[in-house]
């Protein structure tokens, strides 16, 4: 068996060191704005050309928000900007200055996780739960503007949203679950789960 | 047994996963989800041409790029790997060929992914182009020049034959003989998450390497082959993965890349792919042409079945010698077939490889199958449901290719959909446009054989008791969204009587973990669960002998349940106490605590070359009714509903199992369809649509509501009588489909996906039909004959056959 430590590098490095001086176009240089994310001011610094996306998950570390194709297909990286559902690899971070961001990390305060979370997590709306993150920031900007969506218009307001795991059908009645937590009506118990536990456990001896 | 039990705690309920909030607020950390401080990036450079010698690489220009750090082409990793030993056919960078666009030539690894990708670009690759084939006709007519220097012939991958019992006799017995050629268009995965990894050889000299994989022991196998280092030196973290379904079963190249681009650098390096390379990676459903010949008795009953497979292998082999097994292994399971006979062709063309979607290899022939019958009951003047309700397989029957079924529920299944959608009042007679279709199907509850011939368990859980009462279960199976996290901490916790928040799972790591052969081919629950239960059983046969020896109670008057160990006798409870303590207890008597289990499923019967593929310790089944809406104008056709009944034997968790069902039926929905990969053989083998807007897959706006019925008809061999429901559940919405087209409108469309355009062209076609209509011919090699149980057979073959093995998935 070789040993791997001695193995020596390819040889990238020496030539690559030599002709460095030479004029290259200059690269562009890193902006810094502040970004208002979860109700927190970040003042971050990146290249303009940076995605939203890209800023949370590399420069923030709110790798909650998750990619299907950076290209502005699946749904997948959806966050909340001022409101309105966002694909965040569609815009850019330079753009956002000002402007309120919610990811799924802000969705959660104290006092617990969100009815939508909650209601994900309970109804087993995530499976995967890579396209979740998506879904729910998508679900919230939703139900803060129409506390009772019909059917239909949950399916249309998701209909930008891949998921290849549930079939959708429980990522609608936990939207609809949610939205009837969050009027304040009372919703029937979810069998197997108990409502008392802080986590959603099984009680003790049910 | 636990099996034996009827007051479960946690079995048959719908506790919040395990992971359940983690998957809800962020806090999973997938795979790209990861960083490490002085990580490096990589990106690869790939062909742009389907076939061609790779003259010469020149990275020159990629080396001078500012942030390079290592540019690495194929010479520095000569050793061949593949998921399956008799296909170690891929190198992790190309060295002297490409074989499709696609494939990868060499990598960079530089400071930030920008700079990788500059860099890759720049690679000048010198190619000699060769011809290329695109089909499998192209390819049986094309042996030079051969895209492997291996395989049966030119290049054909891989020739089977096979015959249990005689078909020319059984068609001689039949009433009316059928003879439908079909075709299954290929389409691809398409989990939400991209394929990533990290990796990093730490100064200590030990290689860590993260990944979104659903087979972390394959993959300690091939990195540990290719890089040439120890397994021991070796580790593999299978992350969760963001939905698999067969597409990250395969060792990849970018994960040995990151490897090794790690050791040259000292540096941690991570990779993550875009979608484009995601549908490079592939190993997707392979394209099928099919015919099968069917004989009948005039009531129904099925006299031969003789079923012939040609698949397009893509350009390696992955597990297409299974997949091509797979495509005649499960056509006897579902109904009584007397003499059946199977004759299967793979072969290699110049794009994506091919190998294991969600039913690998069994939905294409079901499709085929499940359609013919639809035509065999019209034309017999019976009713579908009733038809294969006649022909049924019973219950621990023996098959004529020596499969063994355990429970077999699908009789319930298709009473339950029928009864559900109203199917008598509907079939044959709803307005024209609207129409149901019927169609079942069965799948493996995990393969009988492993991978790689052994004689080792295909599952081991170890189990750790915390002295504060906590127990930890090790196993390396791989939650790649199925919830086997759950699974496996409720197997633990009904045994030993705990909550789930008592436990942790440490899973998918090859240091930390005992085996599991990862997350494929639907065998998570039903092998690790036995593990699961054993380990746990054996920790609490400790526990119960050292508390019995401290209380004076009899082992069998222990009970464990609540979190508490306690005398069922003795309603005063002066003898209970918390698991902590009898832990404590337990701990005192014999030492440190811990236990193992392991599965290993049942020898199966057959004994030929070939019955390493179709065996299982049991075998799912579902039946489906879809009802459609099809446009005589524009040719779209829309389901309004889904009535889905799945045999699961025992759901070991409720909302979990129905997730499964209503997933396979998505899936499955967005073959029968839309969902193809397409390529441009005029424009060099370039892939159509390498993207979600232009691979078209079922949004909400298209997902009809699905009615879903489980039917629990225990197994013996499952732990608390579970089987499978991952893949079961997809394989009859294609025929269900296209049935139901059927109905609606009078013509057969006898090609997945049911597009627009082809249920036209079957209203324009004088026989209303349109689907392929001929077979090649192909020179097959001698026939094994395998005389059938029923003719006294002993499982092995009379001819041409030496000795029992070959190839096992």
């Amino acid at each position: 068996m070789t040993e791997p430590a001695r193995e020596s590098a390819s040889p990238a490095k020496k030539k690559a060191r030599a002709p460095r001086k030479a004029k290259a176009p200059a690269r562009p240089r890193k902006v810094t704005t502040t970004l208002r994310v979860n109700g927190e001011d970040h003042e971050v610094a990146f290249l303009p050309h940076k995605t939203l996306l890209e800023v949370l998950r590399e420069d923030l570390g709110l790798t909650g928000t998750k990619h299907g194709c950076e290209l502005g297909e699946c749904g997948t990286c959806t966050v909340v900007v001022d409101g309105e559902p966002m694909l965040s690899c569609l815009l850019l971070a330079v753009e956002c200055d000002g402007r309120e961001i919610t990811t799924v990390e802000g969705l959660s305060t104290a006092q617990g996780p969100h009815p939508l979370q909650r209601a994900f997590a309970d109804l087993n709306a995530a499976q995967c739960g890579y396209c979740t993150p998506g879904f729910l920031c998508a679900s919230k900007a939703l139900l803060d503007r129409d506390p009772s969506p019909s059917r239909d218009t949950i399916r249309e307001e998701l209909a930008g949203n891949l998921c290849r795991c549930t079939g959708y059908g429980k990522i609608y009645e936990a939207v609809e679950r949610a939205a009837a937590v969050m009027r304040g009506e009372p919703v029937p118990p979810v069998p197997g789960i108990d409502p008392a536990s802080p986590t959603g456990e099984v009680a003790r001896g049910c | 047994m636990a099996a034996e039990r009827k007051d479960w705690k946690l079995v048959g309920r719908s506790p919040r996963k395990v992971d359940g909030m983690s998957k809800v607020t962020g806090a999973t950390k997938f795979a790209d989800d990861l960083s490490m401080p002085r990580m490096l990036h990589c990106k690869l450079h790939r062909s742009p041409v389907a076939h061609a010698k790779i003259v010469s690489v020149d990275t020159s220009e990629a080396e001078a790029v500012p942030g390079v750090v290592a540019v690495i082409t194929g010479a520095c990793m000569p050793i061949p790997f593949g998921i399956l030993p008799v296909s170690q056919d891929e190198h992790a960078l190309c060295r002297d060929r490409v074989r499709f666009v696609g494939d990868p030539v060499a990598a960079v690894a530089a400071v930030d992914e920008e700079t990788a990708f500059e860099a890759a670009m720049k690679i000048k690759v010198v190619y000699e182009p060769l011809k290329a084939v695109f089909t499998p006709q192209e390819a049986l007519k094309t042996p030079e020049p051969r895209i492997h220097d291996y395989g049966d012939e030119g290049n054909v991958h891989k020739k089977i034959s096979m015959e249990f019992g005689d078909v020319e006799q059984g068609f001689s017995e039949a009433d009316q003989v059928f003879d439908d050629v079909f075709f299954f268009e290929g389409n691809t995965h398409l989990p939400m998450e991209q394929h990533a990894t990290l990796a990093w050889r730490d100064p200590d000299g030990k290689l860590t390497v993260w990944s979104s994989t659903q087979t972390p022991h394959y993959l300690h196998r091939a990195m540990s082959k290719v890089l040439e280092m120890p397994p021991s030196r070796v580790r593999i973290v299978a992350c969760p993965n963001g939905g698999g379904f067969g597409g990250k079963s395969d060792p990849f190249n970018h994960e040995i890349v990151v490897g090794k681009l790690s050791m040259l650098t000292n540096r941690p390096v991570k990779i993550a792919l875009t979608r484009e390379e995601v549908f490079y990676c592939h190993r997707g459903r392979h394209p099928v042409l099919m015919r099968f010949k069917t004989g009948v008795k005039q009531d129904g009953s099925i006299t031969a079945m003789a079923c012939k497979t040609l698949l397009d292998g893509g350009a390696y082999g992955s597990y297409g010698v299974a997949s091509t097994y797979y495509t005649g292994a499960l056509q006897t399971v579902t109904y009584k077939v007397p003499h059946y006979r199977f004759d299967g062709v793979r072969c290699f063309t110049n794009k994506p490889p091919c190998g294991p979607k969600r039913g690998h290899g069994t939905p294409q022939p079901r499709f085929g199958l499940e359609v013919q019958l639809d035509k065999i009951a019209e034309r017999l003047g019976l009713d579908p449901a009733e038809l294969r309700l006649r022909t049924l397989q019973p219950a621990h029957a023996l098959t004529a290719n020596f499969l063994k079924i355990g429970s077999m529920g699908l009789g319930a299944c298709i009473r339950k959909v029928v009864e559900a959608s109203g199917w008598k009042d509907k079939f044959r007679k709803l307005p024209r446009g609207r129409g149901v279709g019927l169609a079942c199907s069965s799948y493996i509850s995990g393969a009988g054989l492993p991978i790689y011939w052994n004689a080792l368990p295909h599952s081991g859980v170890q189990l750790k008791v915390d002295r504060g009462g906590g127990v930890t279960v090790f196993c390396g199976e791989t939650e790649i969204g199925q919830g086997s996290d759950t699974i496996l901490a409720q197997c633990v916790a009904e045994v030993l009587g705990l909550d789930l928040l008592d436990l942790r799972v440490v899973v998918g790591d090859t240091d930390l973990t005992p085996v599991d052969l990862g997350s494929y081919s639907s065998r998570v629950t039903m092998m690790m669960g036995n593990a699961a239960i054993q380990a746990a059983e054996r920790a609490r046969e400790l526990i119960a002998k050292a508390v019995s020896e401290k209380t004076k109670v009899p082992v069998a008057q222990l009970e464990f349940a609540g979190g508490r160990v306690f005398d069922v006798s003795d309603p005063t409870g002066k003898t209970s106490m918390s698991f902590a303590e009898a832990a404590v207890v337990a701990e005192a008597k014999w030492g440190t605590l811990g236990t193992v289990g392991s599965y290993t499923p049942p020898p199966s019967p057959g004994r030929y070359r070939g019955a390493g593929v179709g065996p299982s310790p049991a075998y799912s089944y579902s039946a489906a009714v879809v009802e459609v809406e099809a446009s005589e104008d524009t040719g779209m056709v829309t389901v309004k509903k889904v009535w889905v009944a799945h045999d699961i034997g025992r759901a070991i968790h409720k909302a979990m199992t129905v997730g499964q069902v209503e997933g396979g039926v998505y899936m499955g929905l967005g073959e029968a369809l839309m969902e193809e990969m397409s390529y441009r053989p005029n424009r060099f083998g370039v892939h159509k649509m390498p993207s979600m807007l232009e691979y078209k897959s079922l949004t909400t706006m298209e997902m009809p509501e699905v009615e879903t019925h489980l039917v629990e008809d225990p197994d013996p061999n499952g732990p608390f009588g579970g089987k499978e429901v991952g893949q079961g559940p997809l394989l009859p919405m294609m025929p269900a489909v296209a049935n139901a087209v059927y109905d609606a409108l009078r013509v057969r469309v006898d090609e997945i996906p049911v597009s627009p355009e082809k249920v036209l062209r079957a209203l324009a076609s004088k026989d209303r039909r349109f689907g392929p209509t001929s077979f090649p011919d192909i020179e097959m090699p001698p026939v094994t004959k395998v005389p059938t149980p029923w003719q006294g057979g002993s499982g092995r073959a009379t001819e041409h056959e030496t000795q029992a093995g070959g190839v096992r998935s």
